[in-house]
């Protein structure tokens, strides 16, 4: 089957029809089969005579004695009670800090929970501007990096175990004659860092010995392509009624998609049918997140955005344009679309320019936004909050330089990993073995801690005091949560000790910036007051606030006038980026591993990539046509399967890596991810996937043309769970255009399938007498985004499986993201996000199934799942039109590792093999909520209970609540017209419900 | 040719079909004995501990309430084990060189935890909340028996699930007064019943299909 066969077929549909991938498009008798075997790979016949017998005698054996294991003795347990128990401690109850995820030099603001002095489970924190509650899949994920038992726990020299008082004395007495100097010979290489106590400790540093030089390398965050913009933009979504993409994921990737997607999805949320809603266009090479939330999407390729832009600005009258290049059929339909919708919507639309994009670009975007009248009001540029150089290319081009010349005897590498991740062309490694004394801070003894003499463990930022800016420059204070678990220390305490104020608390060093800061001795002057704007009495009182708070509110740069940097004298006279030809590629760094740093993450390795939802390995995304243009396009996969391996030529380079056709690419565009192939990534992420890194060049290390592909003929074998659990053949996603919608108020209801009246049920009616919990989705709001996914992980200690569990469909996760497409594959006209949890149906069909009463309705209407009734039977998970209930075919969870164990929610009961599981609308929360309205005598407060992915939906897309509460949140949602239950024509009375789409699409270019 | 078996094979194969019929019946009523037997459930039985603490001396000879150590019992799902400072509080004033009592001050000395072997211990799948309980007026002594005379702890109840059934199903066969909660001696009047319903009523205790959800004890 080809594209242009399954075109034909698509045309022949009627109506909206929505696929999943390009096998269901194809239909074949394969993936027909696929789809119908709920667990594939557990259907195949014993075929091996031995295991057979063995098997059959083990089964006996297990039977006779099945009776048996029920009156085993619990092992006694113990109780440890503390010596001096803290005040603030009550056993049992958890505690909440607020503290900061610093990430590419940016702050992540959150809230940490602590279950005696184990902190289990990350939240935003709700009253930071950076977050207003809601964070990321990265966010969620990270306290599993702290608890990782491959973390490194030696100080180490040359491979031995060390001390701290020996390496604090080998760094002075390398210091000593570098010192006299001036400090020449002597170079660190950071992370990016916004740290205002950092960033004083280097300035004395500094200041000490000025021939110092500071390099900052971040692959992910710290590069840029083309030279660094000037100035950061802070958009302000929430203002603008047209937003218009210059390849910018601004919801889907970095720590400013938080607040951004709030800002968005508040326009997105809808009251009435004729709620009037924003308007986002995308130009971008690669479907993105951003791409597939757009009202309007244009595939061009990365280096043709350039003259997107520069067309679009002469359009709209900028002047000192230079000229336009000549831009695709489907641009030139565009730009004149565009420009009346920007002019119409003046000083309520705002231009955004992808990261990725050279400076060139945000200069246009900049000059758009000046003659729209965005500048000042959806858009505020203001000086970046991270300190150091910002082009880390240049920087450590820059360093490699000087290795090489044998300038460099001392280098301090913090954080980062450069011998896995620098620029190819570079050859970092061979420049820094030429360093006579290099030392490494990492949290794992990695590719770079390998080729140091001194490897230092470094501290998680949840064992560590320190402080962070987030994207609008608000101070962020890190709190730790729990003393080094393997003895890390902070760069703050190196520096302190480089800097002869060792010795000292990373507390105190903290404390003492700021306590200085407060009376004004500081270099950068702080106006520090508390959020009414009034001064603080005493500094005790400052510092207390701040730590409650997790951020001094009067640093933010938008609170008062915001000091706009004036734009370049000549925006626009800026270099173009250089003409490029052949086939394009584009390096992405994996939206979880990033550059490798989490690959020992076992929560981010299962997470599945937004829209390819391709777990455990890196792939290359092509367009379907360009896919067949090579020979590499596949329809006659099943499932997971071996994908098409391509050798990528690039500048003389050569990589493997597997191809996988993803609607929505721009054609003759290779997209690469980087991050994966680590050597030294601990047992999740060691040799897992192909590097990527050995392709990219400082000269572009975003994108480039001059590629070329060679079939290899070898297969590789990706596991997605794009396919996993079809509700095949129905309308799971309503869509309804929001002029249609206006008009006709029951145009989503008429989507569905005819369907029996809700009283026509065999089931005993069920009553309410107390509480009867439900949830709205909306669809209008949900970017796809997977947080919710990794949150759900976080609270309810749901097991990693691995890329071969996952191959046979056995993934754990109780909350799915549906991903549907519409139109054609080489161009999809919508891509739709669907959150599917367990629907605590009404009528559960996998209540009356179940042999055992394990599942069983509770009178607050959950299906309540109980393990220790389970006994596998899954006819429950076989009835369930939904596919949500997830079988324990194996022992997924851990119960040997300590340090895991440490992670786990106590509130929440281990799965042991045998045993199925779903969403339980995370019972633990409702139980602790209940106990505590009933102890203080009160009802429970609408929004008092929030499930995990609630909570952490940065779009606010989920909603819980009390159906017999008629004030409540979730029960006006759900009588608004755009209510739908999925697969409601079964009968089940699902109790969650969806808030159907609605796009706004513009008249003139549909 | 003679016949292979004798004439008594007949009654053997009859035994042996009774036998084993007979064997299953008894294996399954050992098992469901040995199930329910105190065996398995640890009622009644003594655990070492790294001190013999009696709650007898504390509570019926020196008058201490429960809450002096059980700080967070109600408050907390956990009702709290004493950290060696509330031990101390005393023991540093009286029987300060008792033998006995050499662990807590090595405890403290050392600032080395205790470390005790808890006495009532429910299967991990179980969520047992110590602050609802309390609050809605089940007494320490309903389950724990009467702890003011037990010189070493032991667990008074089977904590069988159908024990705690027995409860959740019928708790006016057990509430009292909540000022009554904390009082060892309490004994039920003779209108339990009638005081049960009215205390279910005062004190909103949900009903029954509530109380037996599964997810109120199990998730």
């Amino acid at each position: 089957m080809t594209l242009d066969d399954i075109r034909t077929k698509l045309n022949g549909l009627e109506g909206r029809a929505y696929w999943r991938s390009l096998e269901e498009l194809s239909g074949t008798p394969d993936f027909q089969q696929y789809l119908h075997q709920e667990f594939p790979a557990n259907a195949a016949e014993f075929t091996d005579p031995a295991g057979r017998r063995q098997f059959l005698k083990l089964m006996g054996a297990s039977l006779a004695l099945a009776g048996v294991s029920a009156c085993t003795r619990q092992p006694p347990e113990k109780l440890v009670p503390y010596v001096t128990q803290p005040e603030e401690i009550i056993p049992g109850r958890p505690l909440f800090y607020a503290t900061s995820m610093p990430i590419g030099g940016v702050g992540m603001p959150l809230l940490a929970e602590n279950h005696m002095g184990r902190p289990t489970k990350l939240e935003g924190n709700p009253e930071h501007p950076a977050s207003l509650g809601a964070t990321d899949v990265l966010a969620q994920a990270s306290v599993l990096n702290l608890y990782d038992p491959d973390r490194s726990r030696n100080i180490l020299n040359l491979g031995n175990e060390a001390t701290w008082p020996t390496l604090t004395a080998a760094l002075q007495t390398a210091l000593a004659p570098l010192r006299s100097a001036g400090g020449a010979g002597f170079r660190i290489l950071t992370e990016p860092i916004s740290s205002p106590t950092v960033i004083d400790q280097m300035e004395t540093l500094m200041t000490a010995s000025p021939q110092v030089k500071w390099h900052q390398w971040d692959p992910v965050y710290g590069t840029v392509q083309g030279g660094a913009p000037d100035a950061q933009a802070i958009y302000h979504l929430d203002k603008a009624d047209v937003v218009v993409s210059l390849d910018a994921d601004f919801l889907g990737f970095g720590p400013t998609a938080i607040r951004n997607t709030k800002d968005f999805s508040s326009r997105r949320r809808m009251g009435t049918p004729t709620d009037a809603l924003n308007r986002l266009y995308v130009v971008e090479p690669s479907l993105t997140l951003t791409g597939a939330n757009a009202d309007h999407r244009l595939t061009i390729k990365a280096r043709d955005v350039y003259g997107f832009a520069t067309a679009l600005a002469s359009a709209l009258g900028v002047a000192g344009v230079p000229a336009a290049p000549a831009v695709s059929d489907d641009a030139g339909r565009w730009i004149p679309v565009l420009v009346d919708d920007l002019r119409a919507h003046h000083g309520r639309a705002v231009v955004v320019a992808g990261d990725h994009q050279p400076a060139a670009v945000h200069a246009l975007a900049r000059a758009i936004n000046d003659a729209i009248g965005g500048t000042g009001t959806t858009v505020v540029y203001a000086a970046p909050v991270v300190a150091t150089p910002r082009d880390g290319i240049a920087s450590l081009r820059e360093l490699v330089t000087d290795m090489n010349a044998g300038a460099v005897q001392l280098l301090l590498i913090v954080g980062t990993n450069p011998v896995f991740t620098a620029p190819a062309d570079l050859d970092f490694l061979t420049a820094l073995k030429k360093v006579p004394l290099r030392i490494h801070l990492g949290q794992q003894d990695d590719e770079t801690g390998d080729e140091c003499q001194w490897h230092v463990p470094e501290a998680h930022y949840l064992e560590s005091w320190g402080d962070v800016r987030a994207f609008d420059g608000t101070v962020s204070l890190i709190q730790p949560l729990i003393e080094p678990l393997y003895g890390g220390h902070s760069f703050l305490e190196v520096l302190a000790s480089i800097n002869g104020v060792g010795g000292q608390s990373t507390q105190d060093l903290v404390k003492g910036y700021w306590t200085k800061a407060f009376n004004g001795q500081t270099k950068t002057k702080w106006t520090l007051q508390d959020r009414e704007g009034r001064p603080f009495p005493t500094v005790d009182a400052f510092w207390r606030q701040a730590l409650y708070d997790g951020f001094l509110a009067s640093t933010s740069l938008l609170t008062g006038a915001v000091p706009t940097p004036a734009a370049p004298a000549t925006p626009l006279s800026l270099t173009p980026p250089p003409a490029m030809t052949g086939l394009e590629i584009i390096f992405q760094p994996d939206p979880y591993i990033l550059d490798g740093r989490n690959a020992n993450n076992g929560w981010l390795q299962e997470t599945p990539k937004p829209l390819s939802k391709v777990t455990w390995d890196a792939i290359a995304y092509v367009s379907p046509r360009t896919a067949e243009r090579f020979g590499v396009m596949s329809f006659q996969r099943s499932g997971n399967g071996d994908l098409p391996l391509v050798e990528i030529q690039y500048r003389g380079r050569k990589a493997k890596m597997a191809i996988w056709p993803l609607p929505g690419t721009a054609d003759d565009v290779v997209v690469v991810h980087f991050g994966y192939g680590r050597t030294r990534a601990g047992r999740v992420g060691t040799k897992v996937g192909q590097n990527l890194f050995t392709l990219r060049t400082s000269a572009a290390p975003w994108f480039d043309g001059g590629v070329e592909l060679h079939e290899t003929g070898e297969k590789y074998l990706i596991v997605s769970t794009q396919n996993h659990f079809a509700m095949e053949g129905r309308a799971p996603v309503r869509v309804v255009e929001a002029e249609e919608f206006a008009k006709n108020a029951k145009a989503v209801a008429e989507l569905g399938a005819e369907r029996p009246g809700p009283e026509v049920s065999l089931y005993k009616p069920f009553e309410y007498n107390g509480h009867k919990w439900g949830m709205a989705i909306d669809l209008n709001a949900c970017t796809g985004c997977n947080a919710c996914i990794t949150a759900c992980v976080a609270e309810n200690n749901i097991s990693v499986v691995g890329k071969d569990q996952v191959e046979r469909t056995r993934e754990m996760h109780w909350i799915r993201i549906d991903t549907y497409y519409e139109g054609d594959p080489s161009k999809p006209d919508g891509v739709y996000h669907q959150p599917v949890p367990c629907q605590q149906c009404e009528d559960a069909p996998c209540e009356v199934v179940c042999p055992v009463g394990a599942t069983v309705h509770s009178d607050e209407g959950l299906n309540d799942m109980v393990y220790n009734r389970c006994v596998g039977t899954r006819y429950c998970s076989n009835n369930c039109p939904y596919k949500v209930r997830r079988f324990n075919f194996l022992l997924y969870s851990d119960f040997t590792t300590p340090e895991l164990m440490a992670q786990r929610n106590p509130d929440v009961t281990i799965r042991s093999r045998g045993v199925m599981e779903k969403c339980t609308y995370c019972v633990q929360r409702i139980n602790h909520a209940r106990i505590d309205s009933k102890v203080q005598n009160r009802p429970i407060k609408d929004g008092e209970i929030k499930t995990a992915c609630q909570q952490v939906c940065p779009a606010d897309a989920i909603v819980f609540g009390d159906l017999n509460d008629p004030a409540s949140r979730v029960v006006a949602l759900k009588a608004q017209e755009r209510n739908y239950g999925l697969l409601e024509e079964t009968g089940t009375r699902p109790r969650t419900s969806y808030l159907a789409k609605v796009r706004n699409r513009n008249p003139a270019l549909s | 040719m003679s016949q292979i078996f004798p004439r008594s094979a007949n009654a053997t194969a009859r035994l042996t079909i009774a036998g084993a019929l007979g064997f299953v019946i008894l294996l399954g009523w050992v098992v469901w004995t040995l199930m329910f037997s105190s065996w398995v459930t640890k009622q009644n039985e003594v655990v070492e501990q790294p001190v013999p603490f009696s709650h007898k001396h504390h509570v019926s000879g020196v008058g201490l309430d429960c809450r002096y150590c059980h700080t967070s019992v109600e408050n907390s799902e956990f009702a709290g084990i004493p950290p060696t400072k509330t031990c101390m509080n005393c023991h540093s004033q009286i029987w300060t060189n008792a033998p006995m009592l050499e662990p807590v001050r090595a405890s403290l000395r050392d600032n080395k935890n205790l470390t005790w072997i808890r006495v009532n211990d429910l299967p991990d799948f179980v969520y047992f909340s110590h602050e609802i309980h309390v609050h809605q007026g089940v007494g320490c002594a309903t389950c724990h028996g009467r702890v003011d005379q037990m010189a070493l702890t032991y667990q008074a109840a089977p904590l069988l699930m159908g024990w705690c059934l027995d409860c959740h199903r019928a708790p006016e066969k057990y509430l009292r007064p909540r000022d009554q909660v904390f009082n060892m001696a309490y004994e039920a009047p003779a209108n339990q019943i009638e005081l049960g319903l009215r205390l279910k009523k005062e004190y909103g205790v949900a009903d029954v299909r509530h109380m037996t959800s599964c997810s109120i004890c199990h998730r």
